[in-house]
């Protein structure tokens, strides 16, 4: 464990001692590049009058409702297009067509029909997770042997027992793969929400940040994204570590 | 055989459909199976030995003829595939347990049930192993308790040594001699290797090249238990050799 982080730990420090030293004598003033030590006074502030809490909580509560109804969108038409070949035929060439429309661009429309609120963030937020999480779910279901098939038929076994028994857990790895991409991309999708139109959240106070030359606080907006994403990361990463313990330790 | 057919396989052909009017893997096999005898089917690869299995265990439709079982339509068929197909994720013990899970049974009968069948294979001590630290004939061993433990009426075997080395092979036999004798099981098991056919089988069934039909269907009155040393014997070489001449 130590030794898994010990590098981070030491480059940390290097870090900051780097972009404190570039601040100090290279002349950039700081609302282009502030110092290390404005950005923590800055953060130290927005946590006092808690509005970084306030923000941090909406863009939270718009990522993870988006994570949930995209993944739980990608997993049940995963499925389904996994299972059934003239469906996949029927609907992958929207699918595919879909992804050549950057969320960007429609991000703006989707702000105009569903409001500045929180929906129209879930919704983006929803769509960016949809396409590797489907990806995911079709290949995993695909790759389920043949021959546990075979085994649970012989055995008389349900459906229901083929999908619980067989199906997820075989296609697990694959699908955590696909949540794990998900996950980061979420952040993104609840973020370009907010940048074209909002309120509140981690992209409304980046703006007002931007706006008022404010730009420590823009930082401050930008690493607890980070820490946001990261921690979505983690997640997932623990996820796999407890229930894909069997797997041989190769994977990636 | 004095007592009726506990299973009868009547003018069995299977098409695959393909480019060319189709792939006859097997063409009108015919052939009665009795209350537990070990059969062993005998035949070049690609002769439809898996078709007929998957066949018997309802795993696969035939184009025409059919399968009849004596006592009721659906018998419990416990099934061992030519790779040991072990689900990964689950321990050698919950491997064992997934027929009666299936079925319905409660976790501790199923438990007390698959330690008995452990120590049936000789995997004492491994039941909380993952099938990945486990060697060919070990996983293969596990895929024979767990094809026992839902006691079967019918036991099918695909090539089941076929990956083992020839020592474990063999070791394998005598284990399997044994229990096929103790559990009293009616066992069809697929094999391309004649002597294992004669040290296991009480009738031999040879199918021809495809599509597949039977050109033999030999007794083998070898007396039991079968030792290591009948190999050697005048009337073993006598039946291998007319197993070979039927085969080529
Ligand atoms: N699902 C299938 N689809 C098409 N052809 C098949 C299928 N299963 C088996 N075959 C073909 O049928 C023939 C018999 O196969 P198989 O029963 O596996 O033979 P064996 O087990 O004796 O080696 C082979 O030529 C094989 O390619
Ligand atoms: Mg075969």
């Amino acid at each position: 464990m130590i030794k898994r982080f010990l590098p981070v730990l030491l480059s940390l420090p290097a870090f900051l001692l780097g972009w404190h030293l570039l601040t100090r004598y290279s002349g950039i003033p700081n609302f282009i590049l502030p110092s290390p030590l404005s950005v923590w006074t800055r953060f130290l502030r927005a946590v006092g009058d808690g509005s970084l809490q306030y923000h941090t909580w909406i863009t939270l509560t718009e990522i993870l409702l988006g994570l949930l109804a995209g993944v739980t969108f990608a997993t049940v038409v995963g499925y389904l297009l996994a299972k059934s070949r003239s469906l996949e035929k029927a609907l992958s060439p929207y699918l595919v067509a879909s992804q050549a429309i950057p969320v960007i661009a429609i991000a703006p429309l989707l702000v105009i029909w569903l409001g500045d609120g929180i929906l129209s963030k879930v919704v983006i937020c929803a769509l960016i997770v949809f396409f590797p999480v489907l990806v995911n779910t079709v290949v995993g279901v695909r790759a389920v042997p043949t021959a546990l098939y075979d085994l649970m038929h012989s055995l008389h076994a349900t459906r229901a027992q083929i999908l619980w028994k067989v199906e997820v857990p075989a296609s697990l790895p694959v699908f955590l793969g696909g949540l794990r991409i998900g996950a980061t991309l979420s952040v993104i999708g609840a973020i370009v929400g907010e940048l074209v139109d909002a309120e509140e959240g981690l992209g409304f106070l980046l703006q007002v940040g931007d706006f008022q030359y404010d730009t420590p606080m823009v930082f401050v907006a930008v690493f607890t994204l980070i820490a946001l994403a990261l921690a979505l990361y983690g997640i997932v990463r623990f996820l796999e570590n407890k229930f894909l313990k069997w797997q041989e330790r190769s994977n990636v | 055989m004095t007592q009726p057919p506990i299973l009868t396989v009547r003018n069995l052909t299977t098409v695959f459909p393909d480019e060319n009017g189709g792939l006859h893997a097997l063409r009108d096999v015919s052939f009665d199976v009795h209350p537990r005898e070990f059969i062993c089917v005998l035949g070049p690869s690609g002769s439809g030995k898996t078709t007929l299995l998957r066949v018997m265990a309802g795993l696969l439709q035939p184009t025409s003829g059919q399968v009849t079982f004596a006592r009721k339509q659906h018998p419990r068929i416990g099934m061992v595939f030519q790779q040991a197909t072990l689900m990964p994720w689950r321990t050698v013990l919950q491997n064992i347990t997934l027929p009666l899970e299936i079925r319905g049974d409660g976790t501790h009968s199923a438990h007390r049930k698959a330690r008995e069948m452990i120590e049936l294979v000789g995997l004492q001590g491994f039941e909380h192993s993952l099938p990945r630290d486990l060697s060919g004939g070990m996983a293969q061993r596990v895929a024979i308790a767990r094809a026992l433990i839902h006691d079967p009426d019918l036991l099918l075997l695909d090539e089941p040594f076929g990956s083992l080395d020839a020592l474990t092979r063999e070791r394998m036999w005598t284990e399997l001699s044994r229990i096929w004798q103790a559990r009293q099981k009616t066992v069809i098991m697929v094999t391309h290797s004649i002597s294992e056919s004669l040290f296991l089988a009480d009738r031999v069934l040879v199918l021809t090249q495809r599509p597949g039909t039977i050109k033999m269907d030999m007794r083998v009155d070898l007396p039991r238990p079968r030792e290591e040393a009948i190999r050697f014997t005048a009337h073993f070489g006598k039946l291998a050799r007319k197993l070979r001449d039927a085969i080529e």
